[in-house]
């Protein structure tokens, strides 16, 4: 697993094609990075000469990007990525016990694998921050697939049964594949899974069907002519906005 | 009078196979589309316009002028880009509706893409969501295979192609010009403005860059009419949107109404606070909002009335915290993030963070004095409105908010040596009611 395969002529034309979806090649680097994750398992040196040559840039341009972005990864990833959000939210609700236990069970720190083991899978264990799922807390990843509601105990049972090879599905997609298999999915690369797992999770459903039993609607559309209450001018529009953040993004170039 | 709830995009969430292309169009899905195409691209901008529609990505600025800012005489191409970033802490609405009705999505990339002439859509989706991503890149394929993407959509002449481009882990990526160096491979780091992106965006082309729920409210407004959208909500904030309650709340999830709901009703909806406990403080749009209390149940959740009591609208992303949460760990939580997601580019923002981490952390153990809590509102002042983008002023907003409000729980921390607060309390599996309270 660990073993660094290397690139053969196949991913090297998937790298080029993935440049060639967009109308300026170097826009495809960050799905390429992916690709060269999930046919080595991290971003090796030999991926980056090579997409810097498909890119026509430096190998230290494509560094400097394969740095900041912290789904790439310089050491080897485990067959299964675990991943247990410990932002605020999360980890009132109990986050903070869950990744608390899982290194302990696992024996391992943050950002750490756990070590080859005959007959078991390896997992790659890190804490990660809000992943849009706060009504779902607390809420663990594993390959990037939600696994909602955890606690304690149902962790420690989803990666006991990842090590030893069982399948196991996320709450709100479908079984769950490899690390790697994943990344390919992120390069552009569909693995045909998307109908699988539920259109949404009973949270997300909790208004709908609220307003399915009490009979709340949006309004019935009719026909009329114009409302007249926004906004004439640009300044107008700042000033309704309502942060400093819409002011910085949108005070307009008087050139125009 | 409008309902409570107001359900549109959402409303289709709980359908049988909701993400396919044939549930969506038997349920009316693409009709805006075919009406757009009939009609003047102005008038698509202008029905826009009317609508009141604001953005939805936190800085709620009016959408139909954003697209009106593109400068038709410029002989570059035109783009639009979709922000799916969606990682401000609590934000939790644009991944479900992309995972449940990713079509939505895709029917508003077109109508919009047609009304500022772009011939060249991006999906900018977060990567730590893979079976979003792969919804949306099936839903892309789908509308190719129908014709309602690629080269003369339904007869029209006029031709769009769509990338879903998934990212690679990094908030900052969400501001809108981090986005860009993003989609152009390069580190996520903020542009100098202007030019502004409508301007001088992707590839140095005029660009539009818009929330995703801000993108997929389009059809509904084609569909139905400026008015109709403008019938809802309150004066300056018109419309519906999705409320996401998170936390201790007995019903999290996503409630869709007007602009202008209060906390209050919304709490109720959701079954109150969980059994036995009290509101005790809440974030009205994410992280990067200054925090609210209960003295704020009343206030209606809409631009202005949010800026009348100090805060921000920003996503909607109602997180809930009850008696049991010390709002020190909170706070210290999240300024562990921004620190951590701080893109390095500008000092006050990459030193500031360090400190205030610094500050923050050793106050929580009871280490420090009183006069850390002016450090730290001293620290705040020296980020906000001096970082180079707004992450950096987000960062001040948990801490100077909280200090205001709770500024006495801070110094139990100094007299009491230490957090008074039981951690075990406050999680889901915390045996519940009769050990209320700290
Ligand atoms: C640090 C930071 C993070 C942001 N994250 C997001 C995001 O995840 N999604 C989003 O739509 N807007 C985000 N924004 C706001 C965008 O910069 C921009 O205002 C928005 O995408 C514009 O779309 P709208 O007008 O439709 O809201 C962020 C801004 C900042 C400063
Ligand atoms: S404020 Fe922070 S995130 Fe924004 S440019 Fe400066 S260092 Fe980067
Ligand atoms: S805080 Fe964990 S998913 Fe948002």
């Amino acid at each position: 697993m660990t073993q660094a395969t290397t690139l053969t002529e196949t991913t090297i034309s998937e790298l080029r094609e993935i440049a060639g979806r967009y109308p300026e090649k170097r826009s495809g680097l960050l799905p390429m990075l992916h690709l060269v994750q999930s046919v080595q398992g991290r971003v090796t040196p030999e991926g980056i000469e090579i997409c810097a040559e498909i890119l026509d840039i430096s190998a230290a341009e494509v560094s400097g990007v394969a740095t900041f972005y912290t789904m790439y990864k310089r050491k080897p990833v485990g067959d299964y990525h675990v991943g247990v959000c410990t932002n605020t939210l999360c980890a009132v609700m109990g986050g903070d016990e869950i990744f608390a236990r899982l290194k302990q069970h696992l024996d391992v720190g943050n950002d750490e694998t756990t070590p080859e083991e005959q007959g078991k899978k390896s997992i790659t264990l890190e804490h990660v921050e809000c992943n849009a799922a706060c009504d779902y807390a607390p809420v663990m990843m594993v390959n990037w697939e939600f696994m909602d509601n955890q606690t304690p105990d149902s962790a420690v049972a989803v990666v006991d049964d990842l090590r030893a090879g069982k399948e196991v599905r996320s709450t709100r997609g479908p079984r769950l594949c490899t690390w790697r298999e994943a990344e390919r999915v992120l390069a552009g690369f569909n693995d045909g899974l998307a109908d699988e797992g539920p259109a949404a999770g009973p949270a997300s459903l909790a208004g709908v069907e609220i307003a399915g039993e009490r009979g709340w609607t949006a309004p019935v559309a009719q026909a009329s002519g114009a409302t007249g209450t926004e906004p004439e001018t640009k300044e107008g529009a700042v000033a309704e906005a309502d942060t400093s953040r819409a002011e910085s993004e949108t005070v307009q170039e008087k050139s125009q | 009078m409008t309902d409570t709830l107001t359900p549109v995009l959402t409303d289709d969430w709980d359908a049988e196979r909701s993400w396919t292309l044939a549930t969506y169009e038997s349920r009316g899905g693409y009709g805006a589309l075919k009406k757009a195409l009939t009609m003047p691209q102005d008038d698509i901008i202008t029905a826009v316009k009317d609508s009141g529609l604001r953005g939805r990505g936190g800085a709620g600025f009016p959408t139909g002028m954003k697209w009106s800012f593109i400068p038709q005489d410029n002989p570059k191409p035109k783009y639009l880009v979709v922000n799916a970033d969606e990682s401000e802490p609590g934000t939790c609405k644009d991944i479900p509706l992309m995972m449940a009705t990713p079509h939505t999505l895709v029917e508003g990339v077109i109508i919009s893409s047609f009304a500022i002439r772009a011939n060249h859509a991006f999906i900018y989706i977060r990567g730590e969501v893979l079976h979003v991503i792969r919804r949306v890149q099936a839903a892309v394929a789908e509308a190719y295979a129908a014709g309602h993407l690629g080269k003369n959509i339904h007869g029209s002449g006029y031709d769009l192609d769509v990338v879903v481009h998934a990212g690679a882990g990094a908030y900052i990526c969400g501001e809108e010009t981090a986005l860009l160096e993003g989609l152009e491979g390069r580190r996520g780091q903020p542009r100098l403005r202007p030019p502004f992106p409508a301007v001088a965006g992707l590839y140095a082309s005029p660009t539009v860059i818009n929330n995703v729920e801000s993108i997929a409210s389009v059809p509904s407004i084609i569909a139905n009419g400026a008015d109709w959208f403008a019938s809802m909500g309150t004066e300056k904030s018109k419309g519906y949107g999705i409320f996401s309650l998170s936390g201790h709340v007995e019903r999290p999830g996503q409630y869709e109404a007007p602009l202008g709901i209060t906390l209050r009703e919304l709490i109720d909806l959701a079954g109150g606070m969980r059994h036995g406990h009290r509101l005790k403080f809440w974030t009205p749009g994410g992280s990067s909002t200054p925090l609210l209390t209960d003295e704020h149940l009343d206030v209606p959740l809409d631009f202005e009335a949010m800026a009348g009591v100090g805060t921000m609208l920003g996503t909607r992303a109602i997180q809930l915290f009850d008696e049991t949460t010390c709002v020190v760990r909170a706070v210290l939580r999240w300024t562990e993030f921004y620190k951590h997601e701080s893109c390095g580019k500008c000092t006050p923002c990459r030193e500031g963070t360090w400190w205030l981490v610094q500050t923050l952390a050793a106050l929580e153990q009871g280490q420090g004095s009183e006069g850390d809590l002016d450090l730290l509102l001293d620290q705040c002042e020296n980020i906000l409105g001096r970082s180079f983008c707004a992450l950096g002023d987000g960062a001040t907003s948990p801490i100077s908010s909280s200090i205001q409000f709770f500024r006495d729980e801070y110094l139990a921390h100094l007299t009491g040596g230490g957090c008074p607060f039981d951690p075990a309390a406050s999680t889901v599996w915390a045996p519940s009611l009769t050990k209320a309270g700290a």
